[in-house]
């Protein structure tokens, strides 16, 4: 409880200055035309507290904080013994272990903020009604140092300066000043190697010429009859699973394929459409979101991160949200088991803008 | 048998016997197939009975021959299953036009969805109602069941079923409490904004794998606790904010009073 004294010697020729005008504009002597107006109010009269006056309040408050920490040791022992005692066994039904896992949660949080809660209520209550609570007053001390220590700072530092001797030893500041230069290259090289770089995966998927087209998640392949007007498929490619990294080739290959009445499909999709069946990458242009809400009256394509919407009657344009360029079109024909294929891999890169790709 | 021969070339005799080769001709055709004229019975009396509801709540927008009109679209080869599903679940005849037919009390009683589904039916061949063995969730794989369902389902149904917003008013609906039947032939004719997911895109196993999941999600505890009608951090976050960032607020009110 510190009041007037203060911490270090620095401070004691400032707070002697400025202990009883309490600041310094008068110190000064600027605001001497109204100096009524800003005299000290001091302090409102101390009120005392129930509990300062009435013992009988004094002692509920202790039974209160005493309560409040006995809450508290009974949240830990809660969480412990539901640490312990409801276990999440794996031979237990679907439904069941869901049960346990709720009830698990909730034992362990609620005896968790019995115990971290009520041990800091406790504490404050019994700061805030039982320790002592008359006003102290503490002035701040100059933080500005004397005359003396500054000049005597500024003396240590010349002198540090002169005794490196840098200006007379030009051998030992050029050298420094190589090696100092030198030090930030080896980031170039470390920062360079942390991964492998992108190369072209980001502008390849595995679709090529006459790689069929399977449903996911369950992998057959998909006749162009089987489609009737209206449908959608959400479409991998055949043998994705087999690729080296099917994660990656996956978050860029997934595909939709619909089947439209045909002449509602725009003049550019026909070169890529079946009979009115088109494929379209899935990935969105704006953040690469799955883009597969489909309306299958108004035929638009719908993202469900940021609500970009893709016309399919217009070869996928944007007509809102933030998503800059169309949905890429693959083109797909049949094989001669009527299964249908992509006619060529996608002809730009899907998903969303990156440094290279302009 | 004189007599006969004697007169085999009178001039009433081809007459007389193509009159013999008609009667004969269609009492063996009325012998053969009593068994279906019978049964065709019904169902053409469910067709007739169907045209007449039909006529009478849904022609004034779905055209005399349910040839479609302005907005509402033809019915010709929507199949049995489209009707009971559209009129079954009480979204047609539509109340009034909107952005989407909402789902609401049933306006018709079973007979008449039946009879009118047989109505629609009989116009073009399309799905029929799925039996109750089809849409059943028993024999339901509900691991693969979700797989299908987050890939196919889940963007526009959320990943609990809980529904979810389309543009200009239209919605995915929610599929908590919805009949397994009306589930199955949603995703065979694709009603209003849904796309069809026919038996070849989905096969009838992968549908009754999809209800056998959602069958489970809607009855499985909430692991969280509290699910905030499963709807992802809009609810999360407003009682995040509301509740708790209260909570905080009022214990640093309580931190900062002067105790009387």
């Amino acid at each position: 409880m510190s009041t007037h004294d203060s911490n270090g010697s620095a401070g004691d020729g400032g707070l002697e200055r400025h202990d009883d005008d309490h600041g310094a504009l008068e110190r000064h002597g600027e605001v001497s035309a109204v100096p009524e107006r800003f005299e000290n109010p001091g302090l409102p009269d101390h009120l005392h507290r129930v509990t300062d006056v009435d013992p009988r309040a004094a002692r509920r408050a202790e039974r209160q904080v005493a309560l409040m920490f006995g809450l508290s040791a009974l949240g830990t022992i809660v969480t412990t013994v539901a640490y312990y005692a409801v276990q999440l066994d794996s031979d237990l039904s679907f439904d069941a272990y869901l049960g346990r896992v709720k009830l698990s949660n909730f034992l362990l949080g609620f005896g968790l903020f019995l115990a971290l809660f009520f041990v800091g209520a406790g504490a404050i209550h019994w700061a805030k009604t039982l320790m002592p609570d008359d006003e102290r007053v503490e002035y701040r001390h100059l933080q500005r140092g004397t005359e003396e220590q500054r000049a005597d700072a500024l003396r240590i530092l010349k002198e540090g300066a002169a005794e490196t001797g840098l200006g007379r030893r030009p051998l030992l500041r050029n050298s420094l000043l190589g090696a100092m230069a030198l030090i930030p290259l080896p980031a170039v090289f470390l920062l360079r190697d942390t991964g492998p770089l992108p190369g072209d995966s980001l502008s390849t998927t595995v679709w090529k010429k006459g790689t069929r087209l399977t449903l996911d998640p369950t992998g057959q392949p998909l006749k162009a009859e089987d489609l009737t007007i209206g449908s959608i498929a959400h479409i991998m490619p055949e043998g994705i699973e087999k690729t080296e990294h099917p994660l990656d080739e996956r978050a860029k290959a997934a595909v939709l394929v619909m089947r439209l009445n045909p002449d509602d499909l725009a003049e550019e999709s026909q070169a890529g459409a079946f009979s009115g069946i088109v494929a379209y990458s899935k990935i969105c242009t704006h953040m690469g979101c799955p883009v597969a809400l489909y309306e299958q009256q108004t035929h638009h394509l719908l993202c469900p991160c940021h609500q970009s919407t893709f016309d399919l009657k217009q070869n996928c344009k944007v007509i809102f949200g933030p998503a800059k360029r169309p949905l890429p079109q693959l083109p797909i024909t049949v094989d001669d088991e009527g299964y249908l294929v992509a006619k060529d891999g996608f002809s730009q890169a899907v998903g969303p803008s990156f440094w290279e790709r302009g | 048998m004189t007599a006969l021969a004697a007169r085999r070339r009178h001039p009433l005799a081809t007459a007389v016997l193509v009159l013999i080769g008609l009667v004969v001709m269609g009492a063996a055709y009325a012998a053969v197939l009593p068994g279906r004229a019978a049964a065709s019975g019904t169902v053409s009396a469910d067709v007739e009975a169907g045209r007449k509801v039909f006529l009478a709540n849904c022609a004034t927008c779905h055209g005399l021959q349910a040839q479609g009109r302005n907005n509402a679209p033809s019915l010709i080869g929507v199949g049995a299953a489209s009707v009971d599903f559209q009129v079954g679940t009480g979204r047609m005849p539509l109340q009034q036009s909107g952005p989407q037919a909402p789902q609401s009390k049933r306006k018709l009683s079973d007979d008449e969805v039946r009879q009118v589904a047989a109505y629609i039916a009989s116009l073009s061949p399309g799905p029929s109602i799925p039996t109750s063995e089809e849409y059943a969730a028993t024999g339901g794989d509900v691991s693969r069941g979700g797989l299908i369902f987050r890939t196919n389902c889940a963007m526009c149904h959320n990943f609990a079923g809980k529904g979810g917003a389309l543009t200009r008013g239209k919605y995915a609906a929610s599929l908590t409490g919805v009949e397994p039947k009306y589930i199955y032939e949603a995703m065979l004719t694709g009603p209003q904004s849904m796309p069809v997911f026919n038996d070849q895109t989905m096969d009838p196993q992968a549908k009754k794998d999809v209800i056998a999941y959602l069958q489970t999600i809607e009855k499985a505890p909430s692991p969280g606790g509290f699910a905030l009608g499963s709807i992802g951090p809009v609810s999360e976050g407003l009682v995040g904010w509301a509740v708790g960032l209260l909570a905080l607020i009022g214990c640093a009110v309580w931190l900062g009073r002067k105790t009387s």
